[in-house]
């Protein structure tokens, strides 16, 4: 082997319904390998205080009134304040309280995976990248002369890419595609508390923070393509590609900066 | 619709977008054989026989490759011209050199180009190390782009 350093450190995890993909490079083996066990731990454990699909998750317990926020694990009140910050910030269109219950399911992924990445650079690897279900936190570089990589899939031909992004020139890029195409149509309009009535099939968002890249493209996702396009032109920092029913492709003026 | 794509199909799915898209284009013919090809509809980009095909590729070497310039196509929103930088048979990058100005046409030509990346970058020539979407089920993964990525050596 040329450079051991250099090989990346792979690993798959089901979790949440969904496959969670880690692709971590550099730092020192075993420091790298202990981190990788505590991100994945910390996935699962995430899984269970905030599922909403368990009756004994903390969440729903907290529902339910039967613990308090200060009985709940500390990530509660973390995941919940940025659900608030996300709320205000979504001008509506993004909400934890569906039909009157709580419900930070549409935080809390995006949240995990990029909690997940910052533990392996914190242990030392330079350069992590982890998809979760399709969701992507990406920090630092996997090689010296090379940028991290991500395809957007094409919704409308399937094994197909609608771009590729590359995330040269920052130490953190996340991508965050809501769509309807693989679990149907799982965005619900907060206003109506239905399926979200959307000319969109996919919105695919570009911020350096996934807790939040993941917020906006459901948000932009239930607005459609104009008013949702609108939306994310005026959010600093976030870029956007939009795919419409009508196989239109819109997207955010400083896009292109990151196509690779 | 059926949720099966194995990344053959994926490669066939983008070479049959790439005819449409390079013929809309009309590319001076002969300047590149691979894309003289792909101009004919008859054969998919030579990207997947690329000799720089590798993981790790530079970006850089993007600026090194042959440059073809698109005839300028007019569209509902004004004149627009696409240059492709062609490197050892593979579109390496996808540019608008010129758009037309003013509010809400440049938002639909800056569109066009992430159309035409789409076009130009078969999954498994695109150099990619995840991909984003839709969010898919435990059984939707194992047939997904991303699980192919997580089975790579490199």
């Amino acid at each position: 082997m040329a450079d051991p350093a250099a090989a990346p450190l792979r690993h798959v995890e089901e979790v949440m319904g969904t496959v969670f993909s880690f692709d971590v490079r550099g730092g020192e083996p075993a420091a790298v390998r202990a981190a990788l066990g505590e991100a994945v731990a910390g996935l699962h454990r995430a899984d269970e205080v905030f599922s909403t699909f368990r009756a004994d998750s903390q969440i729903s317990r907290l529902a339910r009134g039967e613990l308090t926020v200060g009985q709940c694990a500390p990530e509660v009140a973390e995941v919940l304040e940025l659900a608030a910050e996300a709320e205000r910030a979504g001008e509506g269109w993004f909400s934890t309280a569906y039909g009157g219950r709580l419900d930070p399911t549409g935080i809390v992924k995006g949240w995990a995976v990029e909690r997940a990445a910052r533990r392996l650079a914190a242990a030392g690897a330079r350069g992590v990248s982890v998809n979760g279900g399709g969701d992507v936190q990406l920090l630092g570089t996997p090689g010296a002369r090379r940028p991290w990589r991500v395809g957007v899939s094409d919704p409308l031909r399937p094994g197909g890419l609608a771009a590729v992004l590359s995330a040269a020139g920052t130490a953190e890029l996340a991508v965050a595609t809501s769509g309807s195409t693989e679990r149907g149509a799982h965005v619900v309009d907060p206003r109506t508390g239905r399926p979200a009535v959307t000319d969109l099939v996919a919105v695919t968002v570009v911020a350096p923070r996934l807790t939040w890249a993941d917020c906006w493209a459901t948000a932009a996702f239930a607005r459609g393509s104009q008013d949702g396009l609108r939306w994310l032109e005026s959010l600093a920092g976030v870029e956007a590609l939009l795919i419409t029913a009508g196989d239109e492709v819109r997207c955010t003026d400083g896009l292109a900066s990151w196509l690779g | 619709m059926k949720r099966s794509h194995p990344v053959r199909r994926a490669v066939l799915a983008g070479a049959a977008t790439v005819s449409g898209i390079v013929l809309l284009l009309s590319l001076k013919p002969g300047t590149d054989p691979g894309a003289a090809a792909a101009a004919g509809g008859a054969a998919p980009p030579a990207a997947a026989r690329s000799p720089q095909g590798g993981r790790d590729t530079p970006g850089a070497d993007a600026g090194a490759g042959t440059v073809l310039l698109g005839d300028e196509v007019r569209t509902p929103y004004g004149p627009v011209r696409v240059r492709l930088t062609v490197s050892g048979g593979r579109i390496t990058k996808a540019e608008t050199v010129r758009a037309p100005g003013g509010g809400r046409s440049d938002q639909v030509t800056a569109a066009a180009v992430p159309r035409l990346n789409q076009a130009v970058l078969s999954a498994q020539s695109a150099d990619i190390d995840a991909v984003s979407g839709a969010t898919y089920t435990s059984a939707g993964y194992r047939e997904s782009l991303q699980s192919a990525l997580d089975r790579a050596d490199g």
